[in-house]
């Protein structure tokens, strides 16, 4: 076992004048589930990227030795070939294809030029099994859910004879079921000998999984903890992630009081006619003034269709039901109704579509409530620019200026700009559709801070949130969904992460 | 030294708004030399500016399409179709001009509402919609010229838009005393917008250049007004056509910059999607945007009509894969949500200077086409390789 399988000596890797990476050592042994951890931008990915030859040799300092040999990767079919394979949060299937094409594209089996597809679903069966997944290879990717798609990706790497398998938070899109298969399937070929890298922010994953954890911040080793020897833990990780001890990620309110109704479905559905589907049903809910009501489920219950149900989008679905808004019915056709009934919907896709990523951040911030600093259509910038600074300020946005573009900043501070962009708006009710996600450990402190200080301020909050930690550590009341519908509510109290996920999975 | 180094990082640093305007300058002074100085004479720059008129109104338009990540073909065929119209209504309804241009205006708009209907509540691929259109104006400019040929405009009002001067006044050592009024206001009007501009940010703590570089710049585009307003008005003065494009750049460039429809159009060309979810009505702004480029189709109808003095059967050829490639010379970006208006100006009068300057070396038509289409793609390299950088 203390035969090492790769060895990454002295990396550095700079982006123009930015050091990402400064003589990071990095050490895997044969057969082992090597997690790497760290904050966002802490230089993760791209020692992955370095390793799988996304940047050239040449392209960084220091070396790679890989099985035994110094490697030169000019491009990353070179790493393929030695028998790395990286898997990607953002998978990279083909929707229109069928399972075998995706397995072996790029890899295609033929004979005199000619592919053999018969062998290919032949063969690409075995790789399926390999991976316990249970479908037939002619089904369209697109026909798979999140965590299905996953395990093709994993056959495809298996495929190609994979020595090392490098996964760049594999578990961010799945549920808790999918997951646990996941990390299952990975102690599998652990068996085979496939040794594993897994980046990941769920820590739990972490000390589940791994037998040596390497945690990196601001682009430099800080150390390995083996598992072993029981150092992985998730004070012991968190300390080094953030170079300090975060006794309790949940702040705590001060007062808890409720008021009346801001907002209440009663029998409300939604269907989806491009789905052929209800993506909600029946459904009974309601805020009240200064709550924030987490909004539990799995990936595909139909959390976010309902929010954006309700975020004026009749335009996509048919609705039915009631909406009241304050105790009185209300009917939001467009997003812009939405907005003046005092609803703010905050997407899970902060890059897809929550803000204009060429922009600057006032711009992004203002695009709300443009009319709310203009006279006659004429927009006031000295007014804007104010009310962007204050933002920046108010929610610790991290940059040199208001002028950068939204692009250039990191998750965390692009999510305070979402944020701001609907604070500016000033709602009544804002929705979070995964707030946390993808953002590090001291980010998702401030904006829990922030939702906070929103409640006080005698706002509501829906939080939609895959982690049920977030879901228990924040919320007053617990709406579960399943399937398009209200599964059960539950108190504060009575909420805990069995009750949670029975419910979700019935 | 500093200042010389200030001035070089400012230059790399904005290479994508000023490289049009240094390629502009570079092409025109090779043509100087090429041409013994012709190509700097008044009489060549005011032809050379009443010949970009046209298209320079088509292209602040199309611009304006391209990025809400839309495209429009039909452009060039309705201004033809419009432009016979006009002739028409002028000619055989015998309708006088104060009549005619609103109602040819009015029916620019109606027409890209159509397109405008059937990209946005339809859903049909702009590409698709506007290929129709190019079709079908084609089809009515020949319904409309079909019984008289050429039709030709006798309305010296009308004619005026395209090939008058605005009056002088008087003449001053030789020169056209309104013309010089009109580039005094202009200089005028930038310093006052520069200073205020920088004046705003310096409050606001945002970078600003040094105040020798400010006081450069000023100067600098200041002599390029005052040379250009010179060059004008020692020929007939500013033309009818000049006032009109540049009336058409200030009301465009301010709804852009400055206005919350101007925002909500770059906000919808950046993301579609996140426009929406931002209450932004995005069928909205695709139907303005639509009704606005139908609006300077008839506007560039009406200038192309007065310069010929006369409607044509096949006015309005090409006209929009000219617009479009002064867009996109003027650096819009193919992907939505990047583009000016003043660019957008200044990409036609490019492509109006590489002619102008190519016709008077007696260059001929098929190297003239290859040379052109060269500078469109070099345009573009250039617009791709910074953005690169940029990144």
């Amino acid at each position: 076992m203390s035969e090492s399988i790769l060895e990454m000596k002295q990396i550095s890797k700079e982006f123009t004048g930015v050091k990402a990476l400064s003589n990071v050592n990095f050490k895997v042994e044969k057969g082992e589930i090597h997690c790497l951890v760290g904050e966002n931008g802490a230089g993760k990915s791209t020692l992955m990227k370095v390793l799988s030859g996304v940047y050239p040799y040449g392209n960084y300092e220091g070396d790679i030795v890989f099985d035994g040999s110094v490697q030169r990767f000019n491009k990353i079919n070179d790493s393929v070939d030695a028998g790395i394979a990286i898997i990607y949060q953002e998978l990279a299937l083909f929707p229109d294809l069928a399972v075998y094409e995706n397995i072996y594209i790029g890899n295609e089996i033929q004979k005199g030029g000619v592919l053999d597809w018969n062998k290919a679903i032949d063969d690409s069966r075995k790789m399926l099994e390999k991976v316990n997944l249970k479908v037939n290879p002619e089904v369209l990717i697109k026909d798979l859910g999140v965590g299905k798609q996953q395990l093709v990706e994993i056959a495809k790497a298996l495929s190609k004879e994979v020595k090392l398998l490098i996964l760049d938070e594999p578990t961010a899109a799945l549920n808790e079921d999918d997951s646990e298969n996941l990390l299952n399937l990975l102690r599998e070929l652990k068996k085979q000998g496939i040794t594993c890298i897994m980046i990941s922010h769920k820590l739990k994953e972490v000390i589940a999984i791994a037998d040596k954890a390497t945690v990196i911040r601001d682009g430099e080793t800080i150390c390995t903890l083996d598992g072993s020897k029981g150092e992985i833990t998730e004070a012991a990780i968190i300390k080094n992630m953030v170079g300090r001890e975060i006794e309790d990620i949940y702040p705590k309110r001060a007062k808890k009081e409720f008021g009346d109704k801001v907002l209440e479905l009663v029998n409300w559905s939604a269907y989806a006619p491009q789905l052929g589907r209800y993506v909600a049903k029946d459904v009974n809910f309601n805020v009240r003034k200064g709550e924030i009501v987490g909004l539990a489920g799995l990936m595909g219950a139909g959390r976010t269709e309902l929010a954006r149900s309700i975020f004026g989008n009749s335009e996509s679905y048919k609705l039915a039901g009631d909406l009241f808004v304050h105790g009185k019915p209300a009917k939001l056709k467009h997003t812009s109704d939405a907005i003046k009934a005092g609803i703010a919907y905050v997407t899970e896709d902060r890059k897809g579509d929550g803000l204009f990523l060429l922009q600057d951040i006032k711009n992004n911030i203002s695009v709300g409530n443009l009319s709310g600093i203009s006279s006659r259509g004429v927009v006031n910038e000295n007014e804007e620019i104010k009310i962007a600074e204050e933002y920046k300020e108010s929610l610790t946005i991290k940059t040199p200026n208001i002028q950068q573009l939204v692009g250039n900043l990191s998750g965390g501070n692009q999510q305070k700009v979402s944020l701001g962009k609907w604070l500016f708006v000033s709602p009544k009710l804002l929705i979070l559709d995964e707030p946390t996600r993808g953002i590090d450990v001291g980010a998702k402190f401030e904006i829990y801070s922030v939702m906070n200080e929103l409640i006080e301020a005698g706002m509501s909050i829906i939080m939609i949130s895959s982690e049920l930690g977030e879901v228990l550590g924040m919320s007053d009341r617990v709406y579960v969904m399943a399937e398009g519908e209200i599964k059960g509510e539950l108190s504060s109290e009575e909420a805990d992460q069995e009750k949670i996920m029975q419910l979700a999975t019935q | 030294m500093r200042l010389f180094n200030e001035a070089k990082q400012l230059i790399k640093e904005n290479i994508r708004d000023y490289g049009m305007y240094i390629a502009l300058i570079i092409i025109m002074i090779t043509f100087t030399i090429l041409t013994n100085g012709l190509f700097m004479s008044s009489r060549n720059i005011s032809n050379l500016l009443d010949s970009a008129g046209y298209i320079a109104v088509l292209a602040v338009g199309v611009m304006l399409v391209i990025v809400i990540r839309h495209i429009d073909l039909s452009i060039g065929f309705l201004a033809g179709f419009l432009g016979a119209i006009a002739a028409i209504l002028l000619m055989y309804v015998g309708l006088p001009v104060y009549i005619v241009i609103p109602i040819i205006l009015i029916l620019g708009i109606c027409a890209g509402s159509v397109t405008g209907f059937l990209v946005a509540k339809v859903g049909i691929p702009a590409f698709v919609a506007t290929l129709a259109g190019w079709l079908i104006y084609r089809g009515a400019i020949l319904l409309a010229t079909e019984k008289s040929g050429t039709i030709v405009v006798e309305n010296e009002a009308f004619n005026a838009i395209g090939n008058g001067y605005i009056p002088s006044i008087a003449q001053v050592g030789g020169l056209h005393l309104l013309s010089l009024i009109v580039g005094a206001l202009g200089i005028i009007f930038y310093i006052y917008s520069a200073v205020k501009n920088r004046r705003n940010k310096i409050k606001y703590n945002f970078e600003v250049v040094s105040k020798e570089i400010f006081i450069i710049q000023l100067v600098f585009v200041s002599a390029i007004i005052a040379y250009i307003t010179w060059l004008l008005a020692g020929y007939n003065g500013f033309s009818w056509t000049v006032m009109i494009i540049l009336l058409v750049v200030f009301v465009y460039h301010f709804i852009t910059t400055k206005t919350v429809i101007g925002r909500h159009i770059y906000a919808v060309g950046s993301n579609p999607e996140a426009a929406h979810l931002s209450g932004i009505n995005v069928k909205k702004i695709t139907f303005l945007v639509f009704g606005s480029m139908g609006m300077l189709s008839a506007l560039s109808g009406i200038l192309f009509t007065s310069r010929l003095q006369s409607a044509t059967t096949t006015a309005g050829t090409l006209f929009e894969l000219d617009a479009i490639a002064a867009a996109f010379v003027g650096g819009v970006s193919a992907a939505g949500g990047v583009g000016k208006v003043t660019g957008a100006v200044i990409g036609a009068v490019v492509m109006a200077t590489l002619t102008n300057g190519m016709n008077l070396m007696g260059v001929g038509i098929a190297p003239q086409y290859i040379i052109r289409g060269g500078v469109l793609a070099l345009a573009v390299i250039f617009d791709v390789m910074t953005r690169r950088q940029r990144a």
